[in-house]
């Protein structure tokens, strides 16, 4: 399998506050990786490293290298406009924009340039149904994407992020306070969109990551303790640390 | 203690006392506004609004002023409001808290606390003598920008801080560059706060005497460019009043520029309530 | 690249109040500090005699005039404005305030021109009817400015006591205090930052005051020895001759800018140290 992702020996730290050390890790392409692990363990800056979004904090340091298709991400001279149009995020909270649904997922098809009615009703069209969110908002696309659900309005960041037609998707805890039945459509939705998008998942929920990855890590306080196939950590965790994880000792 | 009032009964006598000064109080400015209307709506004739004043302003309307002070308005919110929103956005969107953000902040505040006639005085020195620009709106204007500056500045930034973080996240993670999420995120989300900031200003170039006679000068003529001199209405009044040349005339001027500056001040108060209020729903 | 040519655009604008603040100082000063040094600083700020026809340039009896007439309306104003923000904010009815609350930010609007010929046309005659002397008097200006800064005072107070948290309110209540002490004791104290901006403010504004003064302070240049006598303020001073002025006595009037310039730019640095102390405290 190939490689799209490959983290090596990367260090973060912000406020002299060490957060990841000596990560290593692979995300192979079509796959989903699943990042668990307790609360403050680098798991959602880990993410944010992906896109260069970590760039927003102040006095951050990293060490190491992110290659994207061979590319270093890390490079100071990369253009993260450009970047985090192939890797796209979905964010633990549901943000819609202030306005219509449609105008919401052609917002950013529309500032790179795709000003083409048709293409951009195409987009928004094909996106919603990736998200599974097109049959129930299909006759409303130009009410405000305020008035919709909880669930519908994450199926919807994820189809804004799927307007823009990356290649890895990010998500940071998507069905987190969600109702049963969203988190299913979400899951549902993250399986067959994997067969063409590299996909990484953070998940407090041990159960989720187990229903869906292919791989997982699991970070603790900024250690990745254990990653391997799904089936392997789930099953046969070399660390201690997993098995009490997945146990429940901690968590 | 050893001898007290009971707490009780001194409690109503202080609620008693506090409620009649308000009222006393209330009692003077409602009677203020009475008294200019009833004495100056009369002359809120169509005639005289639209008619040029005659005679040095003892007959005639207040028309000429009326235009003058739009100019004024104008040339003032050209300047200011580019300035003034721009500094904002620059505050809270492109730089942290520093050295350099403290400066401007002080100045900015301090620019705030200086009186209008020392405003004035800069303005007759810098703008109509040493740059050349004579008596004439443009002087005013300019001058007027800076006594906006940060009233505007204040009411932007807070309004452009008002608006989530996440909305810019969310932009940002769709790789739109930041200059782009400021003006198409950030800004109309923010407008309401802004517009208010720009409403103040307004009334401010309304009711200003100070400063706009020292460098609008007060010429009566109807103001053809903005090199002209000219009088606003809160100019004309002062010198009708003063002069006392005609009282009617300075009623009917008084009783316009209240209702304007109330208007303008009902209109503020309602953009900031929608404001506040759409902040409320979404997050 | 253009995202970098609008942030250095930007950031320009930002320096623009500065750069304004910057260019006043340095023009004023240098219209008014050259008959300064002409006249001495001693005998410019503390010898009553102003005759620029005569080349005599004192400007203290001006700035005392000046100091009586805001003292003078803190004294009124304060209390009053205190008084208002009290009972609207802790006695009134949420409805009632709703409505009265921003009619008195309305009231703040009012032009001063507005007050000023009010106070003219009917303050002064009662001052000169039963108190005696020409009417037009600092007493006059003292009043009509308090009412001018009540308003910003009291709105800004009621503002400062309804952000109290509403625990204090409930923690002494459920000790027995009666409402006025707990507003004595407790709100009033919580509140006291934010009260003390407001009469900053208040006091700013009365400082810089011109147009309503003039019109019913007399403008004598003479020293005020009672509440009646007409005065002249620094403020009124530079709008009144200003018009005519030249040369020497020009300067003089920039000059008399730079005194008040000097003055406020104090006034607000150590406002600046003395809220921040409050909000640390």
């Amino acid at each position: 399998m190939s490689v799209k992702i490959d983290v090596r020996n990367l260090s973060f730290s912000y406020n002299r506050q060490n957060v990841l050390a000596s990560v290593n890790l692979k995300v192979e392409t079509n796959s989903i990786l699943g990042i668990m692990g307790p609360a403050k363990s680098g798991k959602t800056t880990l993410l944010r490293i992906f896109n260069r979004l970590c760039d927003l904090i102040p006095n951050i340091r990293i060490e190491g290298e992110v290659f994207l298709d061979g590319e270093n991400i890390l490079h100071p001279d990369l253009n993260v406009d450009k970047l985090r149009r192939r890797v796209g995020m979905v964010f633990a909270k549901p943000v819609p924009l202030p306005r219509s649904i449609f105008e919401n997922l052609a917002y950013g098809p529309k500032l790179h340039g795709i000003k083409d009615k048709k293409r951009l009703e195409e987009l928004v069209e094909r996106s919603l149904r990736l998200a599974i969110l097109w049959d129930e908002v299909k006759d409303r696309l130009h009410e405000s994407a305020l008035k919709l659900s909880g669930g519908q309005q994450q199926r919807l960041c994820i189809a804004r992020t799927l307007a823009m037609e990356p290649e890895v998707i990010l998500l940071d805890e998507p069905t987190y306070g969600l109702d049963p039945i969203s988190t299913l459509k979400i899951e549902e939705a993250l399986r067959r969109l994997k067969e063409s998008y590299t996909i990484v998942l953070v998940s407090n929920n041990t159960w989720q990551v187990a229903r869906i990855s292919d791989n997982v890590a699991f970070l603790l306080m900024g250690e990745l303790v254990e990653y391997g196939s799904a089936h392997e950590i789930f099953t046969v965790p070399k660390d201690k640390r997993t098995n009490d994880y997945i146990s429940g000792r901690f968590g | 203690m050893a001898t007290r009032i009971n707490p009780v009964l001194l409690q109503r006598i202080v609620k008693a006392q506090l409620w009649s000064l308000t009222g006393f109080i209330i009692g003077i400015l409602l009677f203020i506004i009475c008294f200019i209307s009833i004495k100056g709506l009369p002359q809120l004739t169509p005639e005289f609004l639209t008619s040029n004043p005659v005679d040095m302003g003892r007959s005639g309307g207040i028309f000429s002023t009326i235009l003058c002070t739009l100019y004024l308005i104008f040339v003032s919110l050209m300047i200011a409001v580019p300035l003034g929103v721009g500094a904002a956005i620059y505050l809270t969107e492109y730089t942290r808290e520093s050295r350099v953000t403290y400066i401007i902040r002080f100045g900015t505040e301090c620019l705030a606390g200086i009186p209008s006639i020392i405003l004035g005085l800069f303005g007759f020195a810098f703008f109509v003598m040493a740059l050349r620009f004579g008596w004439s709106i443009l002087s005013g204007g300019m001058t007027m920008s800076i006594m906006l500056l940060p009233t505007i500045i204040r009411t932007s930034e807070e309004s452009i801080k008002a608006v989530p973080y996440e909305l810019r996240e969310v932009s940002f993670s769709l790789g739109v560059t930041r200059w782009q999420t400021v003006t198409r995120v950030v800004l109309p989300s923010a407008l309401p706060g802004i517009v208010t900031g720009i409403v103040l200003g307004v009334a401010r170039c309304i009711e200003e005497t100070a400063v706009v006679i020292f460098t609008v000068g007060s010429s009566l003529r109807l103001p053809g460019s903005f090199f002209d001199s000219g009088r606003t209405m809160a100019v004309h009044f002062y010198i009708l009043a003063r002069e006392g040349i005609s009282m009617p005339n300075a009623y009917g001027t008084a009783a316009i520029l209240i209702l304007s500056i109330l208007f303008i001040n009902l209109v503020a108060y309602y953009l900031m309530r929608r404001f506040l209020k759409k902040y409320a729903i979404v997050l | 690249m253009r995202e970098k040519l609008i942030e250095k655009i930007l950031m320009l604008l930002a320096f623009s109040a500065i750069g304004a603040l910057l260019l006043m100082a340095i023009f004023i000063f240098k219209e008014g500090l050259p008959i300064i040094i002409k006249v001495g600083i001693k005998d410019f700020l503390f010898s009553t005699h102003w005759a620029p026809t005569k080349d005599y340039f004192g400007i203290f009896s001006m700035i005392v005039s000046s100091l009586f007439v805001t003292t003078g309306a803190l004294i009124i104003g304060v209390p009053l404005a205190l008084a208002c923000a009290i009972t609207l904010a802790e006695f009134a009815p949420p409805r009632l305030m709703s409505i009265l609350k921003p009619t008195i930010e309305l009231l703040a609007g009012i032009p001063s021109v507005v007050y000023g010929f009010l106070g003219v046309v009917l303050l002064v005659p009662l001052i000169r009817d039963y108190l005696g002397g020409p009417g037009l008097s600092l007493l006059a200006a003292s009043i009509i400015l308090a009412i001018m800064i009540l308003p910003t005072i009291t709105s800004i107070s009621i503002d400062a006591i309804q952000a109290v948290p509403y625990s204090y309110k409930e923690g002494s209540l459920a000790l027995g205090a009666t409402h006025w002490q707990t507003i004595r004791m407790v709100i009033l104290k919580a509140a006291r930052s934010g009260i003390i901006t407001a009469v900053m403010l208040g006091m700013a504004r009365a400082i810089g005051e011109t147009m309503a003064v003039i019109m019913v302070a007399g403008n004598a240049l003479k020293l005020p020895i009672s509440p009646l006598d007409p005065v002249r303020t620094l403020t009124s001073n530079i709008a009144l001759e200003m018009g005519y002025a030249a040369g020497d006595h020009r300067a003089a009037l920039f000059a008399t800018g730079i005194v008040l310039f000097v003055f406020i730019m104090i006034f607000n640095v150590s406002a600046n140290i003395i809220t921040k102390r409050w909000r640390r405290e």
